[in-house]
């Protein structure tokens, strides 16, 4: 008795599985055969595939794409190639995007963050992507290619509805590209588990010293979404009392209010990850704390330079 | 084609731990699980499942599914040749669903072709028609008069009645409490899958994974219409059980295919098939009521029990009778009124699990003793020592328990441990929600609880409880070496390691092998109830006496005739040179042994000699809590167990820390939810099983009082580390949050009351009177 797999798909049904060696070829193969899936790590492609949900008639292998793998500055910015995986971005992009770092880590297991790639996560455009909230946060925009050129999509334009993106069928996610951090950023999720679970909820935290706020929200609305009154509110806070300049203790009445204004910003249902009820509850401690770990980062580095 | 033999020659006699020999094979992924079973030629079956929770088949169209190429065989209950149902306790299973539906996920037809997703999509052809019924998904109201029933004959499947001392006793001090347990999975990773093999005899070999291989035989034999030796099974690699392989799952469905297209049929379950495969652990709503002296000695408990055992029977008699039997705990009490009820609901069919109804019963009976200790200002552990069972104790069924039953001494054991040290806030691995970054500190609040159980060990109730074994001993390349074959299966407990390890102590040889376990021996009953190291290591050891005993009468030595004579192993009794000597024909016995006799139940009273042997634990839980996000971190389990004797200390402790795991997971995370009768979470993504980082540390203290009427004085070890864990740590977190916590898995939720908006309340009902008619069917087991 020996291990084997099926031999073959059966009749018409096989899967083209298309390699391309280069980012021109690839785009020129997604340009030509429109529903070819993109598959990258394939941490969400192959689950799909053996949960029946997807029967693609041709995959498009990406990992053969060397200019989607790196990261490099592109002068004020940050340049993530779409292949990047999460170990990556946990071991080299700690120090200029620490949240993206922060989410990463939280991220499945070992294996899943070997595999898993930004550009992924992107692509499935799942509400409960780890990377997605740091990136509202921050700003970033993604990168999305064609044969007919480049355009930027900022994140916070690219999410339209569960699992569905601003991306158009002939083109590929390239790189994402995102200033790297001005000041403390901060990813906290909550799961009901101590590692390897999907995001009950989840909260991102970018500061900008003497220029604003940023938030991304996670897992708590049909999108992940900005919650744009908290940052409003905070950045009038922080410029308002002088803050960013004398860097007292926050009041704790502003982190409070703070959270309250991230919770009301969420669009939760009760579903078997949790409540409502509980999602908007835990959004408004996490970022309550997130804003208490900022801030302390924030004033212990004035403390070090100054 | 047969399975591997296990040959071993490491080394390691009763008392050592040995490598097991699947252990490095598991971990490199080169194991064959029966997922891996194949022949050339063969088919792949699919089964076509009812998304439906209660429904009338009004129509049924396999053409679609035959016209398609690669298509061998669609099969409805009409081919099913012999009995159309099936089941461990009563047939009340069909094979294929007879023209209506009991639970989401039900058979109704099945198709076999030449690949597996040919054979999925041709079961996606087969128009059924399904006029859906509201389902029946509450087990109380499933009692109350009128309730729509899911088979003919009413909803009870069972009610066991314990009575003992006066029913109206009075107390001083009197708590009562209302506890739920939600459906556990058993969660083995290796979904059940096999082959098989139609035979030139009419009769078809089926190589599976399963726990009890004889039983598998019986019913496959009916539905097939055979005679039970023209169905073989030999046991396939098992990637885990825990109760959820006792019942069938695909084998008569693959025998059925094999025997209708005269090929090799393979079926093997997805993920998501899995969970609608086998039973689950009976969801428990339950009553306590408990008094006390003012002194804190019990002095009643009162309570009803009721198991939703779901769409069909399973092994939900015996469930219950665990659950009514074991369900005051292991303490003293001399007034006793339990009520314990199995019921048929349109919910999925629960069956045997890990504890088996003594799981759910310590959540309820130790949530008590909390509340009432807290009642009384005493010590949760003082308490309970005070009311503890020992050696001599009479249960409620009137057993006297007549070998140790150190309770007191587990508990002052895991009290007396030193505390876990303080969390390391640096660290985020060790706070609650770990690298998630939830805390780094905040709102963090420690919490100890303590947890007790009792757990029968072996089947119950006068059933015959028996194994099988043949030793044969010869000279293999002029070296003595034995050979072991049982029809016990290895489902990771170890159990191949123990057999070797029995026969190099009782024949003192070091080469032993273990052949596969198959139904050319007889029965060794099934890899469950934490007995198959009592009960087929009981016959490995009869049956290598027996060997012994016909070498020493070669040897012309007079002890051999007194088989209760055992000299220290025959290489000592007769040195090796003469074994050599003595051995030039094989020696060979097959022995069927059983343990000591146990008695029904009164059908009136619940008194009776039903148990074989008792199992103690305890276990002090300590928990930090995120109070503002109900996120727990268990930071430690301290525990303690009587084992009689450790035929092999790692062994144990592996069950253990396994036991432990899988009662932190009915804690905290675990358990299908079902809603109207259908299952929202059937995948690993949304059932969520504890990680290596949700598993805290253990610190164990094992106990080795012998049994006097247990081979080798063993006490089985599987089932008590997953019984009194879980209330342990739900204790724990009432510590941390002063919140009562009356229903397991606490989510975040119940911590932080964000449950969701239920709208009304469903129909309470009441459970008929206590004096209503109760029916006791058959009941062998528990
Ligand atoms: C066990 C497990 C745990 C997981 N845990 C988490 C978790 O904690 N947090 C989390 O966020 N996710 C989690 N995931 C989901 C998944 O790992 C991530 O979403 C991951 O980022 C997907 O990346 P990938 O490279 O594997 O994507 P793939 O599976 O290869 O692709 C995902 C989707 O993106 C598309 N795609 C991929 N690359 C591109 C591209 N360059 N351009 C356009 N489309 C593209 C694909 O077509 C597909 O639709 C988990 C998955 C598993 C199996």
């Amino acid at each position: 008795m020996t291990t084997r797999h099926p031999p073959g798909s059966p009749g018409s049904a096989a899967v083209e599985f298309l390699r391309p060696r280069s980012l021109s070829q690839a785009l020129a193969a997604k340009a030509e055969l429109q529903d070819a899936l993109p598959i990258a790590g394939g941490t969400d492609v192959m689950v799909e595939i053996n949960f029946g949900k997807r029967r693609p008639a041709a995959l498009l292998d990406l990992t053969g794409v060397r200019e989607l793998r790196g990261w490099q500055r592109d002068g004020a910015l940050l340049r993530v190639g779409s292949g990047v995986t999460y170990t990556r971005l946990e071991a080299e992009l700690a120090g200029l995007l620490p949240g993206l770092a922060m989410a990463a880590r939280t991220v499945g297991s070992p294996q899943i963050r070997n595999r898993g790639t930004i550009g992924g996560n992107l692509g499935a455009a799942s509400p409960a992507g780890d990377c997605h909230p740091v990136l509202l946060a921050a700003g970033a925009a993604v990168e999305a290619g064609s044969v007919r050129g480049a355009r930027l999509i900022p994140a916070d334009a690219f999410f339209l509805g569960p699992k569905r993106s601003a991306l158009a069928d002939d083109e590929l996610i390239t790189a994402v590209l995102v200033p790297p951090a001005p000041g403390p950023q901060q990813f906290a999720k909550v799961g009901t588990r101590n590692a390897m679970v999907i995001a009950v909820c989840s909260f991102a935290l970018e500061l900008r010293p003497g220029a604003g706020v940023g938030t991304g929200i996670g897992s708590a609305g049909p999108t992940p979404l900005r919650a744009r009154d908290a940052e409003d509110f905070l950045a009038a806070e922080l410029a308002g009392s002088g803050l960013w300049e004398s860097r007292e203790p926050l009041p704790g009445a502003v982190a409070r209010r703070f959270g309250e204004l991230a919770a009301a910003a969420a669009r939760p249902v009760d579903d078997v990850r949790g409540s409502a009820a509980y999602r908007r509850h835990a959004l408004s401690v996490l970022a309550r704390r997130a804003l208490g770990w900022a801030w302390d980062s924030y004033r212990k580095e004035g403390h070090l330079c100054g | 084609m047969t399975a591997p033999t296990i040959t071993s020659i490491r080394a390691g006699r009763i008392g050592d731990s040995p490598q097991r020999p699947d252990g490095r094979q598991k971990v490199t992924g080169e194991f064959a699980y029966s997922s891996d079973l194949w022949l050339d030629g063969m088919l792949w079956g699919a089964t076509l499942r009812s998304p439906h929770p209660r429904a009338r088949i009004t129509g049924l169209d396999i053409t679609g599914a035959v016209a398609m190429p690669g298509v061998f065989a669609v099969l409805t209950h009409e081919d099913v040749p012999g009995r159309e149902t099936y089941g461990l306790e009563r047939p009340d299973q069909p094979v294929l669903a007879i023209d209506q539906i009991r639970y989401q996920g039900e058979p109704v037809a099945l198709v076999a072709a030449d690949h597996p997703e040919t054979a999925r999509r041709a079961a996606g052809r087969i128009r059924v028609s399904y006029r859906e019924e509201p389902p029946l998904a509450d087990a109380r109201a499933a009692l109350a008069p009128g309730a729509p029933s899911v088979h003919p004959g009413g909803n009870l499947v069972r009610h066991v009645r314990v009575r003992r001392g006066d029913p109206d006793a009075r107390a001083a001090v009197v708590v009562t409490g209302e506890y739920e347990v939600g459906m556990q999975d058993q969660a083995f990773l290796g979904p059940e899958s096999g082959l098989a093999v139609p035979a030139a005899d009419g009769g078809v070999d089926l190589f599976v994974a399963t726990q009890w291989l004889h039983v598998d035989r019986d019913q496959v034999a009916a539905s097939l219409g055979l005679d039970p030796d023209l169905v073989r099974i030999t046991l396939g690699g098992v990637g885990g059980a825990f109760g959820a392989r006792e019942d069938l799952s695909m084998q008569i469905h693959a025998c059925l295919l094999a025997l209708h297209t005269g090929k090799p049929v393979k079926m093997s379950y997805s993920r998501e098939e899995s969970f609608f495969g086998h039973v689950h652990r009976h969801p428990a709503s339950m009553r306590y009521e408990h008094g006390c002296s003012a002194g804190g000695r019990l002095v009643y408990v009162k309570a009803d029990i009721v198991l939703d055992g779901g769409a069909y029977m399973s092994s939900s008699p015996a469930v219950a009778a665990n659950a009514a039997t074991l369900g005051i705990g292991p303490y003293e009490v001399p007034n006793v009124v339990m009520d314990s009820y199995a019921v048929y609901t349109n919910n999925p069919p629960c069956g045997a699990m890990r504890g088996f109804g003594a799981v759910q019963a310590c959540f309820g009976y130790e949530s008590q003793m909390d509340k009432m200790a807290a009642a009384l200002s005493m010590d949760p552990v003082e308490f309970r020592v005070r009311n503890a069972m020992r050696e001599g104790s009479v249960m409620p069924t009137g057993q006297v328990v007549d070998s140790a039953a150190p309770v007191a001494e587990l508990l002052r054991l895991v009290r007396d441990r030193p505390p876990p040290p303080a969390r390391d806030t640096g660290d985020l691995r060790s706070l609650p929600g770990g690298v998630s970054n939830t805390t780094h500190g905040e709102a963090v609040v420690r919490g100890v609880g303590y947890g007790v159980s009792i757990k029968n060990v072996g089947f119950s109730e006068g059933f015959d409880d028996y194994s099988t074994a043949r030793v044969r001993l010869e000279l293999t390349g002029g070296e003595p070496s034995a050979q072991v074959h049982t029809a016990a299966a290895e489902v990771g407990q170890g159990l191949v390691t123990v057999l070797e390890q029995i026969v190099r102590s009782e024949l003192g040889v070091e080469r032993v092998a273990v052949l596969p376990a198959d139904t050319t021996i007889g029965s060794a009953g099934s890899s469950s109830a934490s007995r198959q190291t009592y009960v087929t290591g009981g016959a490995v050891r009869a049956a290598c006496a027996e060997v012994r005993s016909q070498l020493l009468a070669r040897a012309g030595d007079p002890a051999a005739g007194s088989p209760g004579n055992r000299p220290p192993g025959l290489a000592g009794a007769a040195g090796l040179g003469d074994l050599v000597a003595l051995l030039g024909k094989p020696a060979e016995a097959t022995v069927t042994w059983r343990h000591r006799p146990t008695a029904p139940l009164d059908p009136g009273t619940g008194q009776g000699q039903a148990h074989v042997q008792y199992a103690f634990a305890a276990h002090r839980a300590v928990v930090d809590v995120d109070t503002e996000l109900g996120l727990v971190k268990v930071v430690e389990i301290a525990t303690a167990q009587d084992v009689g004797k450790a035929m092999n200390p790692q062994a144990v402790e592996g069950q253990i820390h396994g036991g432990i795991a899988q009662g932190l997971g009915l804690a905290v995370m675990e358990e299908i939810q079902v809603a109207g009768g259908v299952v929202r979470n059937p995948s690993f993504t949304d059932y969520l099983i504890p990680t290596i980082l949700d598993m805290p540390p253990v610190r164990l203290d094992m106990l080795e009082l012998a049994d006097p009427h247990a081979p080798y004085g063993l006490r089985g070890v599987g089932e008590p580390p997953a019984i009194s864990s879980t209330p342990a740590i739900v204790a724990a977190i009432r510590d941390a949050t002063g919140i009562p916590l009356t229903r397991i898995p606490v989510r975040p939720e119940h911590l932080t009351a964000t449950q969701p908006d239920e709208g009304p309340d469903p129909p309470s009902a009441m459970i008929m009177g206590r004096n209503a008619p109760h029916r006791v069917p058959f009941d062998p087991r528990s």
